[in-house]
C-alpha cells in the first residue's frame, strides 16, 4: 500500500468511527465504509463485494435506546483493509475477511463503550464553560468527543497498515470475556443514573403518581413506546380536565347559598 | 407598547438552519450519563446567541441545555423546535418555566423514539441498505451511492421540516398566552415525561441476576425425553407434538434470581436502582464516581456468577 492510500485508510476509518456515533451520514455502514476503502487503495471490485455481503448481515445493527449494537465501524474497515493487505480478491477472500469481522464488531462495540464513558469527563468540561458562558469551549469539547469516536476506528486501521493483521485482530479480541461482560452489564444499570437525573428535576408530588403509572405499564410487554406515550398523553388530558373542572366546581361553590357549605364554612 | 415591540426577538431562518445543521452532531459526545446532552446543547447555541444578550441569561441557557436528553437523532429534531419556540418566548418575557423546557423535552423523547426506531432502523436503512448491498454484490458501484444519496435526501429532508414543523406548533402554543395554554402544557408535559420516565426505568435499565436459586428435576412424563424418540422423522414429529402438548424441553427446572424478582414485581430491581442513584445524586455523589461503581459492580458481579 502507497503512502497516501494509507493515509487515505486512515481517514476513511476516522470518518467511520465519527459516523460509527453520529449514525447520520451512515460512513459506518459496511456498504460505504468498504467501498471508500477499496477506492482509496485501489480494490474497488473485491471491497465492493465486501461491503455487500457484511451490510447484508448488519443490517438489523441498530443502537436503541442506551443498548449499544455490535460495531459496523471497525467490523468493515478493519475486514476491508485485512482484504487489501491479503490480495486476494476472489470469493474465499471475501469470505474469510468476513469471518474477521464479525469478532471485530464486538470489540468495537467494547471500544465505543471506553469512549461513552470517557465523553462523561466531556461532558464535565462543557458544564464548566456553560459556568463562564463560554460557547466556544463547549464547541471546542463537541469536537473533541467526536474526534475520540473517530480515532477509536482510525488507531487499530493505522496499526492494521504496519503492524502484521493477525497481531492486531488477536489483540482486538484478546479483551477478556470477563472484562467485556461485565461492560456490557454495567452498561445496562449506568442508564438509570440519568434517569435519575431528570426524575430529580422534574418530580413533585403531583405527578409522582404517573411515574408510577409508567412503571407498571411498561411491564405490559405488548404496549410499544408508541402505545404509551398515547396511554400518557390521554392521562395527562383527562388530568387537566378534572382539574379545570374541580377548579370551576370550587369557584361556582363558594358564597352560591348552598347550605350545607355555609355550615362547614361558619363551623370553624 | 412600543418598547414592548421593539425588545421582541425572534430567531431567523439562518438561525434556525444553522441548528439543523448543528443537530446533525447531535451524538457526538453522547456519554453514560447524560447521554446527548452535549449535542443537544451544540445545536442550540445560535439560538442562544441570538435570544439571550446578557451573560447570565447565556449561562443560565447553557446549562439548561447541558440536562439529560436520549433519543432517536433524527426525532430530536421536531423537540429541537418546539423547544427553539419555548426559549423564543422565554427570551420575550413568557413565563417558560425551566421545569416547563425539561417536561416538553422528556415527555416527546420517549414516545417520539418508538417511532423513530422503528421507522428509520428497522424499516427504512434495512431496505434501501438491502437494496444497495444486492447491488453491491453483483459488482456495481451504485450500489454504494444509490444508499448513501437515497438516504441522506430523506434523513435531512426529514429533519429540517420536523424542526420546522415543532417550531411552528411550539409557537402556536406560547402565542396564546391568556388562555393558559402555556401553563397547561407545561404540566401536561410533566405529567407526561414522569409517565414516560417511568416506562423508561422499566423497559431500559436493564439487570439480570443470573445466579440459579433452585434447580429441580420435573416429574416423569412432564418433560420431553430425548433418549426415547423414535429414530428419524418420527422423533421430531414426536417431540414436537409433545412440545406442542405443553411438555418441557428440559429435564431441570432452573429457577435464577431473576426469575423470583419478576414473580414479584418485574422492573424491581431497575426501579431500586434508580431511586439509589436519585439519594445518591441528592447527596451530591458525583455521577461519575456513580456510574463508575456501576461498571465495577457489573463486572464483579460476572464474575462471581451473580449477574
Amino acid at each position: 500500500m502507497s503512502s497516501i492510500s494509507m493515509i487515505l485508510v486512515v481517514l476513511v476509518a476516522f470518518l467511520a468511527g465519527v459516523e460509527g456515533i453520529l449514525d447520520e451520514f451512515e460512513f459506518h455502514q459496511p456498504l460505504i465504509a468498504c467501498t471508500l476503502i477499496g477506492i482509496v487503495t485501489g480494490h474497488l471490485g473485491p471491497c465492493l463485494a465486501l461491503g455487500g455481503s457484511l451490510q447484508m448481515m448488519a443490517l438489523g445493527w441498530a443502537n436503541i435506546g442506551a443498548a449499544v449494537s455490535p460495531d459496523a465501524a471497525l467490523a468493515s474497515v478493519a475486514s476491508a483493509i485485512i482484504l487489501v493487505l491479503g490480495g486476494g480478491s476472489d470469493e474465499i477472500a471475501v469470505k474469510s475477511a468476513i469471518a474477521v469481522a464479525i469478532p471485530l464488531a464486538v470489540a468495537g462495540l467494547f471500544l465505543t463503550m471506553v469512549v461513552r464513558t470517557i465523553s462523561v469527563a466531556v461532558v464535565h468540561q462543557m458544564d464548566t464553560a456553560a459556568e463562564k458562558g463560554n460557547f466556544g469551549a463547549i464547541e471546542l469539547w463537541q469536537y473533541i468527543a467526536i474526534c475520540l469516536q473517530g480515532l477509536r476506528i482510525a488507531i487499530p486501521a493505522a496499526a492494521l497498515c504496519f503492524i502484521p493483521s493477525e497481531v492486531v485482530s488477536g489483540a482486538l479480541q484478546s479483551m477478556p470475556e470477563w472484562l467485556t461482560s461485565g461492560m456490557a452489564i454495567g452498561g445496562g444499570m449506568v442508564v438509570a443514573v440519568g434517569y435519575a437525573l431528570v426524575i430529580n428535576m422534574m418530580a413533585t408530588p403531583e405527578v409522582w403518581p404517573f411515574f408510577a403509572l409508567g412503571f407498571v405499564f411498561a411491564a405490559i410487554g405488548d404496549l410499544t413506546l408508541i402505545a404509551l406515550g398515547v396511554i400518557g398523553v390521554a392521562m395527562a388530558l383527562i388530568y387537566l380536565r378534572l382539574t379545570e373542572n374541580a377548579g370551576a366546581a370550587a369557584g361556582a361553590a363558594a358564597g352560591t347559598g348552598d347550605p350545607l357549605g355555609d355550615i362547614l364554612d361558619d363551623y370553624e | 407598547m412600543a418598547e414592548n415591540v421593539e425588545k421582541k426577538v425572534s430567531l431567523t431562518v439562518a438561525d434556525r438552519r444553522s441548528v439543523w445543521l448543528r443537530s446533525t452532531f447531535l451524538q457526538g459526545s453522547w456519554n453514560y450519563e447524560r447521554m446527548q446532552n452535549g449535542g443537544w446543547c451544540y445545536a442550540m447555541i445560535p439560538a442562544i446567541k441570538r435570544l439571550y444578550p446578557e451573560k447570565d441569561q447565556q449561562c443560565a441557557a447553557l446549562k439548561r441545555h447541558l440536562e439529560f436528553f436520549n433519543t432517536q437523532p433524527f426525532v430530536a429534531s421536531p423537540i429541537l423546535g418546539v423547544t427553539l419556540a419555548l426559549e423564543e418566548d422565554r427570551a420575550n418575557g413568557a413565563p417558560v418555566e425551566d421545569q416547563a423546557i425539561q417536561g416538553v423535552k422528556v415527555g416527546m423523547m420517549g414516545p417520539l423514539a418508538g417511532v423513530g426506531d422503528p421507522v428509520f432502523w428497522f424499516t427504512l436503512r434495512p431496505i434501501l441498505a438491502a437494496l444497495g448491498a444486492s447491488l453491491a454484490i453483483s459488482g456495481n458501484i451504485l450500489g454504494p451511492i444509490l444508499f448513501f444519496v437515497l438516504w441522506n435526501v430523506a434523513r435531512m429532508a426529514f429533519m429540517w421540516y420536523t424542526q420546522e414543523f415543532g417550531y411552528n406548533v411550539g409557537m402556536a402554543i406560547t402565542k396564546d398566552l391568556s388562555g393558559g395554554l402555556l401553563g397547561k402544557v407545561t404540566k401536561a408535559a410533566s405529567i407526561l415525561g414522569m409517565f414516560i420516565l417511568g416506562a423508561l426505568v422499566m423497559r431500559w435499565v436493564s439487570i439480570n441476576f443470573v445466579l440459579k436459586v433452585s434447580e429441580v428435576e420435573r416429574a416423569a412424563g412432564a418433560y420431553i425425553d430425548w433418549t426415547k424418540l423414535p429414530e428419524g422423522v418420527d422423533g421430531i414429529h414426536t417431540a414436537l407434538s409433545q412440545y406442542a402438548a405443553g411438555l418441557s424441553l428440559e429435564k431441570k427446572v432452573v429457577t435464577t434470581l431473576q426469575d423470583n424478582l419478576d414473580s414479584l414485581i418485574p422492573g424491581l430491581v431497575p426501579l431500586l436502582l434508580t431511586l439509589l442513584c436519585m439519594k445518591l445524586l441528592k447527596k451530591n455523589i458525583s455521577p461519575i464516581a456513580i456510574i463508575l461503581a456501576l461498571f465495577v459492580v457489573g463486572i464483579v458481579g460476572h464474575v462471581i456468577g451473580l449477574l
